[in-house]
Parts: C-alpha cells; sequence; structure tokens
C-alpha cells in the first residue's frame, strides 16, 4: 500500500503541476528567458562587438604633445572619444552621458616635456569622471598612461617642441639650482647626448633611424591572451553559468511553491485526509519530496536542454556528474521545498519570507555573478549556501569539464543539504492542527 | 460483538486550551450517532482522535475491539473521515481527486475504477466525473468530500459538519446518502451544531459541552430529562401583560411545569398538553385576560440543550 500511496502522491502533484500555466512558465519559460538575457550580457559573446566606453578630451593646450595624446586616445577601439567644452563636459558626465572627461590644460605639452626628464613640476591632467563607473575610471586611467607616455616620449626624442626644451634645459643646467653638482653634469651629458642624436637625425634622416624611439617610448611586451578552458579548441561559453544560475533559481522558486502548496493544502483540510489513511509521516513527506524534486529536475533539465539547443552549451566534462549533480540540486531544492512548508505558518505570510531566502540564497550562491567576482571573505561564507554548490556544480561539468571524481564532494554537500534541510522538515512538521 | 467504535476518556489539550477533557462514548454496528454541541465544544478534536489524525494525551480508541495504534495501523483502513473543510483538489477533475483518494488506501486499477464509478453514482455526481472540481457548486463539493470518505468502503465514516454552508437541496441529498450508508449497516459519527439534522437523522445523541459528554442518549431518552416535553405559548393582548399574579396562577395549575411572562408572551412548560392546555385557557378566560395567538411546541434538542447548560447552541 505505501509504495501505490507514494506513487498516487507524486502523479497528482505532477498532476496539479502542469494544470497550473503559472507555475509552468515559472519553471520553465522564466529561467530559459533570463539566462538567456544574463548571458548576452555577461557571456563576452564571441560575435558581439564590446561596447566602447563614452569619453570626452578637451584639448586647451593644442600644442603637437596634446594633439598627439588626443589623436592616440581616439586611435584606441576600446573610447569612443568626442570633444567638446570644459563645462560641456562636465555636464555629459553629470547626466551619464559620458563616463570620464579629460581636460589637457594650456600649456601641458610644454610643461609635461620639462617634466619628462625630472626637472621641473608635473604638470596636471584633470579627470572629471562618474562615480558609479569605477571600473571604467581605472581603465581609462591605464590607457592614458599609456598614451602620454608614448606622445610625450615621442616628441621629446624627436620633435621640434622636443628639441627645443632640450636645448633650454641645457641652457637651465648651466646656471646652479637646486639639483646637485654630481646630478647637473650627469643630466647635462644625458641632455647632450639627446642634442647630439637630433644633429645626428637631422643630417642622415630615415634609414636606420628607430621606428620605435620616432613613435615614443611603446609598452616594452606584448601580451599572447589565452582563456584556460577544457581543453584547446573549446571556447568559454558564458551562457553555462548564467543557465546554471537561473536554472537553479527557478528551481528553488518551484519549490517555494511545493511548500507554500503544502500549507495550502494544510488549510484546505487536505493533510487531514492524508493523514486519515494508514501511511506513515515518512512516505506522505517522501511523497511530497518526490514530487518536489521530479519537478525541480525537469525544470533544470529544459533549462539546460534549452541551453545545449540554442546557446550550445556543452557538457564538457562527465555527463553522469551532471546529471548526478543536477539530481543532488533537485533533492536539496526540493527538501528546502519541506523545510518551508515545517517552519511557514500561513501561505501567505510564508511566501514573501521564502522568495527573500531564495534571492538571498541565490545572490550568495553566484547564480547572478559568479562568486569567484566576490571579495575572498565572503567566497568563504557562500560556502554555507547550498544554491553556491549547486551552481559552482554545474559549472564544474558544464564548461570546466569536471570528472566524475572531481564532483563528488560538491554532490555530497548538496546531498549533505538535503538531509539537514529534509531531517529538520521531519522535526519540525506540524501534524497536528 | 464489540461496538465498531469504542472512544475511552479522550483527552487532548492544545498548550493551555483542553480542547477535550473527557469524551467517551460508543457506536455499534449500523448505528448513526449524533456528536451535537455548539462550536468549539470539542467536536472536531474528538472526532481529529478518532481518525487517528491527532494523538490523544489520555484515553483510547478501539475499533471492533482493537486500540487504533500509530499512523500505519491498518484499522484505520477502516475508518471513512469526511472533513469539515472542503478536502479536494480544485484544480483536478472529479475523478482524478478520488483516484488519488483510493489510491492511498491500496485501491488499483479496475477495482479503483468501479470504485470511483460508484462513488460519484452514490452521490450524484456521475455526469461531472471529468470536470474541475472548482466549477462545482458549494452542495457539489460537499457531496464529492463525502464521496472521497467512503471509497474505501469503511466500516465507520465520520463526518464532520458534513452540511456546513449548502443549499437545502444539497442538505437533502447528503440526508438521503447517510440514511442509504445506515441501511447497508455503516455506522456513522454525524458531528453537528445543527439541532434538526441530529434530530433527523441519528438513533442516538452524544451532546458535548466544555469538551464533555454532558448527555448520551436516544432522542426519545434525551427529551426525557426535560422538566415538560411540551410548551405553550400564549401572545398576551396589551393590558392583560400587567397582571401580575398571572404566572403564579398558572403554575399553581396542575400538569403545568413552569410559568413565566416575558416580552408580552406567556410561556408555560406542560408534562401533557391535552390535560394542562385546557386548564391555562380556563384561567385566562376566568382572569378576563385577551389574547391574540396560541402556539403549542414540543420541547427540541435546543430546550434540552439549554435544560442542561443555561445556554442554547449557539452561545
Amino acid at each position: 500500500m505505501g509504495f501505490q500511496a507514494w506513487r498516487a502522491m507524486v502523479r497528482k502533484d505532477l498532476l496539479l503541476f502542469f494544470t497550473d500555466r503559472r507555475a509552468v512558465i515559472m519553471s520553465f519559460a522564466a529561467p530559459i528567458a533570463i539566462a538567456s538575457f544574463f548571458g548576452f550580457i555577461f557571456s563576452g559573446s564571441q560575435n558581439t562587438e564590446k561596447a566602447r566606453v563614452p569619453i570626452r578630451v578637451v584639448d586647451q593646450d593644442g600644442s603637437v604633445i596634446s594633439k598627439a595624446i588626443v589623436q592616440g586616445l581616439s586611435a584606441d577601439k576600446t573610447l569612443e572619444v568626442s570633444g567638446g567644452t570644459v563645462e560641456e563636459s562636465r555636464e555629459a558626465v553629470r547626466r551619464g552621458k559620458t563616463t570620464v572627461a579629460i581636460v589637457v590644460p594650456a600649456g601641458f605639452g610644454d610643461a609635461a616635456g620639462q617634466a619628462f626628464f625630472g626637472g621641473a613640476a608635473k604638470p596636471q591632467l584633470e579627470l572629471l569622471y562618474d562615480p558609479s563607473h569605477g571600473t571604467e575610471l581605472a581603465m581609462v586611467r591605464g590607457i592614458l598612461t599609456e598614451h602620454v607616455m608614448q606622445a610625450v616620449s615621442a616628441e621629446m626624442f624627436g620633435g621640434d617642441q622636443g628639441r627645443r626644451l632640450t636645448q633650454q634645459s641645457l641652457e637651465q643646467l648651466k646656471s646652479p639650482g637646486a639639483m646637485a653638482d654630481g646630478d647637473r653634469r650627469a643630466l647635462a651629458e644625458m641632455l647632450g647626448a639627446v642634442n647630439r642624436w637630433y644633429e645626428r637625425d637631422q643630417a642622415s634622416p630615415a634609414p636606420g633611424a628607430s621606428p620605435a624611439l620616432r613613435g615614443g617610448l611603446a609598452m616594452p611586451y606584448a601580451v599572447h591572451e589565452e582563456a584556460i578552458t577544457v581543453r584547446t579548441g573549446v571556447p568559454y561559453n558564458g551562457f553555462a553559468h548564467s543557465f546554471a544560475g537561473m536554472g537553479v533559481q527557478f528551481l528553488l522558486f518551484a519549490c517555494i511553491d511545493l511548500g507554500i502548496g503544502m500549507l495550502l493544502e494544510r488549510q484546505q483540510g487536505l493533510w487531514k485526509r492524508l493523514r486519515a489513511a494508514p501511511l506513515s509521516r515518512g512516505l506522505l513527506l517522501a511523497g511530497k519530496g518526490t514530487s518536489g524534486a521530479l519537478i525541480a529536475l525537469m525544470s533544470l533539465g529544459a533549462t539546460f536542454a534549452f541551453g545545449m539547443a540554442v546557446f550550445r552549451i556543452r557538457i564538457e566534462g562527465s555527463g553522469i556528474a551532471f546529471v548526478a549533480v543536477c539530481v543532488a540540486t533537485a533533492v536539496m531544492a526540493s527538501s528546502f521545498g519541506l523545510l518551508i512548508a515545517a517552519l511557514g505558518k500561513t501561505p501567505q505570510a510564508t511566501r514573501g519570507v521564502a522568495i527573500l531566502a531564495v534571492l538571498l540564497m541565490v545572490m550568495l550562491g553566484g547564480a547572478w555573478v559568479p562568486s569567484f567576482v566576490f571579495p575572498a571573505w565572503l567566497q568563504k561564507v557562500t560556502l554555507v549556501v547550498p544554491a553556491r554548490w549547486a551552481v559552482d556544480g554545474l559549472d564544474a561539468t558544464t564548461w570546466r569539464g569536471a570528472s566524475l571524481v572531481a564532483t563528488l564532494p560538491t554532490i555530497g554537500v548538496l546531498l549533505a543539504f538535503a538531509s539537514l534541510f529534509g531531517a529538520l522538515a521531519v522535526a519540525r512538521f506540524r501534524w497536528e492542527e | 460483538m464489540p461496538p465498531v467504535l469504542d472512544a475511552r476518556s479522550l483527552r487532548k489539550s492544545f498548550g493551555a486550551i483542553t480542547a477535550v477533557a473527557d469524551v467517551s462514548f460508543t457506536v455499534d454496528p449500523g448505528e448513526l450517532v449524533g456528536l451535537l454541541g455548539p462550536n468549539g465544544a470539542g467536536k472536531s478534536t474528538t472526532v481529529g482522535m478518532i481518525a487517528g489524525i491527532v494523538a490523544p494525551d489520555a484515553g483510547e480508541v478501539r475499533i471492533n475491539g482493537q486500540a487504533l495504534q500509530g499512523d500505519t495501523d491498518p484499522a484505520k483502513a477502516a475508518i471513512g473521515l469526511v472533513p469539515q473543510d472542503l478536502a479536494l483538489f480544485d484544480e483536478l477533475p472529479a475523478r482524478e481527486n478520488l483516484r488519488f483518494f483510493g489510491s492511498l488506501y491500496g485501491l488499483t486499477g479496475a477495482k479503483l475504477d468501479a470504485t470511483i464509478a460508484s462513488g460519484l453514482e452514490f452521490v450524484g455526481l456521475a455526469d461531472r466525473a471529468a470536470d474541475k472540481v472548482k466549477t462545482f457548486s458549494g452542495g457539489m463539493k460537499r457531496r464529492l468530500n463525502l464521496a472521497a470518505g467512503l471509497l474505501h468502503d469503511p466500516q465507520l465514516v465520520l463526518l464532520d459538519e458534513p452540511t456546513v454552508g449548502i443549499d437545502p437541496q444539497s442538505r437533502n441529498a447528503i440526508f438521503d446518502n447517510l440514511e442509504a450508508l445506515r441501511s447497508r449497516g455503516k455506522s456513522i459519527v454525524y458531528t453537528t451544531h445543527y439541532m434538526e439534522e441530529a434530530e433527523r437523522l441519528c438513533d442516538r445523541i452524544v451532546i458535548v459541552d466544555h469538551g464533555k459528554v454532558i448527555a448520551n442518549d436516544t432522542v426519545r431518552g434525551l427529551y426525557g430529562l426535560l422538566p415538560a416535553s411540551r410548551r405553550l405559548s400564549v401572545e398576551l393582548r396589551g393590558e392583560a401583560q400587567a397582571d401580575k399574579g398571572l404566572a403564579d396562577a398558572t403554575r399553581a395549575l396542575p400538569a403545568v411545569a413552569s410559568a413565566e411572562i416575558a416580552d408580552g408572551v406567556l410561556t408555560v412548560a406542560l408534562d401533557d398538553l391535552a390535560a394542562g392546555a385546557p386548564g391555562v385557557l380556563s384561567l385566562l378566560q376566568q382572569r378576563g385576560i385577551a389574547y391574540d395567538h396560541v402556539v403549542s411546541e414540543r420541547g427540541d434538542l435546543e430546550t434540552v440543550f439549554l435544560a442542561l447548560t443555561g445556554r442554547t447552541l449557539r452561545d
């Protein structure tokens, strides 16, 4: 009789689930839609052109150096450069139209040239920035440094402005100043050599001249970037993470419905009828838990099936491990639903608290953004969040290509969470009303 | 032969509240016993303990002489519970509801199908088998609620306020169902706070108040607890209401148990209507008292409850 009753409970819950259009949409369509959106935003889709950072450059100097800086920035593929006045730029930043505005003040070229060899005071570049775009500010600062160094050094080692400034500096060194005698002699020798370089360059131009030096100081290294994925030639698919995250989020939502459904059934007196049958309490909860796990598994399966068909998510690791992680996640989510039913009093009051708990769980679990972007301390704290293990497990078996053995600890932890939630649910479930 | 149900000294508290203090009664085969009492008297908790869904703090429930023990006691299959709530899945068709509840008792296959069909036929819902419960009227839901408790052919049927909130037609249909069940030899416990239902249906009535049994007898036996079995009410004309000595004079008449005047109505309790009524009317004539309306009534369970507790059932 026990198996018969268990099967009837599961069948009934599945029938009820599939007759509830809202529940079906929430469990199947919603995770796919939101995961697709997050995937597009965060995946860095290989074929999509990346957005450029909008900046403004106000050149109040108009020198060779400042023009070279503007030219360098404009040629940079990560920036979208426009001009304007200081006031226009300030307003554009304030309104969020421009992320950073760079003001090159009058006299910057000369002052930068003089400061290049360390003698004179450094001129200031003014950066007006949108405080909500800290990451972009850091990026623009780095790019600006590169182009300023390139423009100033190019001019100082080959341009007319550089020659003039070198001769001016040599003249200044003839009179005693703040610099120590030894330093002054050494600098005079270096500038003298630079000056002789200019004269030689003028006497026999072009052939044999160093192009690197004519172009100014360049980055003294090149970078070869390689995304380390499971195998060479297998690109990272960011949709894998977004589908894992949203899949976990919405199966937890589905299990909130399981818990709330149990509270509603209790409110309607249905549990009296269930309890009147000669069935154990464990069997009654197991029936509920099984149907919840099946619904969760179907939701996760459908989400990943869509991701695999449309966004080419692939299980690069063990297929068995992937299925095992899905099953363990579904069982964990289902027992979480039972816990909601055990701790909740009324359906209305419980729903809000449960949604908040799930949102916190998936946020801390890295379902929205990967947990590796969290601060180190938070990454440690989130180890107590079951959603973190579920998302990491799905990430591991998809794009990271983890084996079954490597995934076993994750599966074990998920099942441990399921056992904990289940035990608490059995202990706290209110059987008498 | 032991009674089908033997509830012995049942007691149940929820925190500081004692829902059932001391309830004992039996139900014999084919007997329909009413559990009558006001709201909060402890009827539903008593039914819960009998059904095995509420664990008693003290006392025991015996089904066919065997003490009910634990959730999985097979003896629970002899009990069919029809809860006060409409314990049905609104989004499922009537047939699927019954299929589920039948499966809980191990019914399968053709036997389950046949049971479902006869259950729907029994409550007059065969033509609505495929319709979702949410499309049913309140009365139809009540009838399906009844059918769901009978699928496994229980020997004892527990009905907790089965007619709450339904139309007279559905109520009568349920009464017909209960009489049919009794004729099949089923034992029935019927909780209600509607005295007319208890009077009409029950072979025996257990009156419960504040968690205790205060009376347990047939309807006739309960009437025997009244100081008088008949009541005569005389609606007096305006000036007659000022006759201060009328109530005392009436009480002095033979066969009169009590008499009082309230709101212009003289109410007289009589042991024998034929012996007492002529004397009351003669007294009124002798004193020159005019009246507009005379009504005689039999005592009812309301009167019995009032006599036993000093309160009405609906207090």
